[in-house]
């Protein structure tokens, strides 16, 4: 085969159309950045730094523009396997509305533009943090692990754990153990978080060429290793619950759910594929959607013991 | 009376322009408020004239 014929047969030239402003917004992955927000309020607020309204919302504002810039720098680059897959097919590039190359000079401007602005409202290591986020989505998990190995959800899931330690970083002016621990929280919970995903949707990944757990260790070992990060999660969930930022809601709400997830994934670790196509993955789905709610309930319960206890209010003890 | 009428590319380009108007009309707005923000942080600042003010330093102070 010539050279020639092989690069016919491999790329498909994307050419990009009149692309609207939502188009552009679209690069940025609004629904992750909705997750960064969140979590980097709630690093953010739990600190037991004061913050300046004005500054905290810049910092959330540049926070949320650096993972956006990171979506854009993965679309950029992902371009190829997105045209594959059905899930990804509409996205700006692959539907031809934004050219690639655009792409990477909105993730490249806005990128420079967050770091330096979040480096300016707050402090150098906050932008460091972001600068290095930033560099661990797009490098590290795009470009280098998402099509080499099947942990590319385990080390990658770091890039989505950052953001409360940025935010907590951002109103205190270092990392403390409360920042390390929250970050533990979204990085175990990534992977039983998506393989449960993994399970029940036919994911067209394979085509695309990226490994999927799934698909290079089989479905009975996904299952294990769902159960054996959840056990993992679960020091962590309670670990936070021993510092400062956690209150006795906190306290409960993170036995109650460990104990929900642990059950969950003891079902998955249980089942078969037969019995799992018997039920078309009732289990798989309830746990993936209760992960979900697991992440959400205890940063939830974070922000609002964190917002009662300036507002003065203890839950208990006065 | 208008000067003519606007070219296609214009009229075409209106939303995303639009839209570039309003976010770097937003970006200077978010830098004056920062800058506000950050000024009255650390109290009354007091700018350099040329003129020796001992009350500025650490003796002057004492």
């Amino acid at each position: 085969m010539s050279d020639l014929s092989f690069e016919t047969r491999q790329t498909t030239v994307i050419q990009g159309g009149e692309g609207s402003f939502g188009d552009y917004f679209a690069l940025m992955k609004p629904r992750v950045m909705s997750l960064v927000i969140f979590t980097a309020l709630v690093g953010l607020l739990v600190a037991p730094v004061p913050v300046h309204p004005m500054v905290g919302f810049c910092a959330i504002l540049f926070i949320a523009i650096g993972a956006g810039a990171s979506g854009a720098l993965n679309m950029w680059w992902d371009a190829d396997i997105d045209q594959v897959m059905r899930r990804t097919r509409k996205r700006p590039i692959p539907a031809g509305q934004v050219a690639p190359g655009e792409a990477l000079a909105l993730g490249l401007g806005l990128s420079g533009l967050s770091v330096v602005m979040l480096s300016l409202a707050t402090n150098l290591l906050a932008g460091f943090l972001l600068a290095f986020t930033i560099f661990f989505y797009a490098v590290v998990y795009s470009m280098w692990l998402k099509r080499s190995t099947p942990q590319n959800i385990v080390i990658g899931g770091a890039a989505g754990a950052f953001p409360p330690m940025i935010g907590w970083v951002a109103a205190t002016g270092s990392i403390g153990l409360e920042a390390v621990l929250m970050f533990a929280l979204i990085f175990m919970w990534t992977p039983p978080h998506f393989w449960a995903l993994a399970l029940f949707m036919k994911s067209d990944y394979d085509d695309a060429g990226v490994p999927m757990l799934t698909v290079t260790h089989g479905r009975r070992e996904t299952r294990r290793q769902i159960l054996i990060y959840t056990i993992l999660l679960v020091p962590v969930s309670l670990g936070l619950a021993m510092t400062p930022v956690a209150g006795p809601l906190y306290v409960v709400a993170a036995v109650v759910l460990n104990a929900i997830f642990l059950k969950g994934a003891w079902s998955i670790w249980r089942r078969d594929e037969t019995i799992a196509e018997a039920d078309n993955y009732f289990v798989e789905k309830k746990v993936f959607r209760f992960s979900l709610l697991y992440l959400f309930l205890h940063f939830g319960v974070l922000l609002i013991e964190a917002t009662l206890a300036r507002a003065g209010i203890a839950l208990i003890g006065g | 009376m208008a000067f003519g009428k606007d070219h296609e590319l214009h009229t075409r380009r209106s939303g995303r322009n639009l839209g570039v108007a309003g976010l770097l009309i937003g970006f200077a707005a978010i830098v004056f408020g920062l800058t506000i923000a950050k000024v009255s942080e650390d109290g009354p600042v007091q700018g350099f004239d040329h003129v020796a003010r001992p009350e500025l330093t650490e003796r002057g102070q004492e």
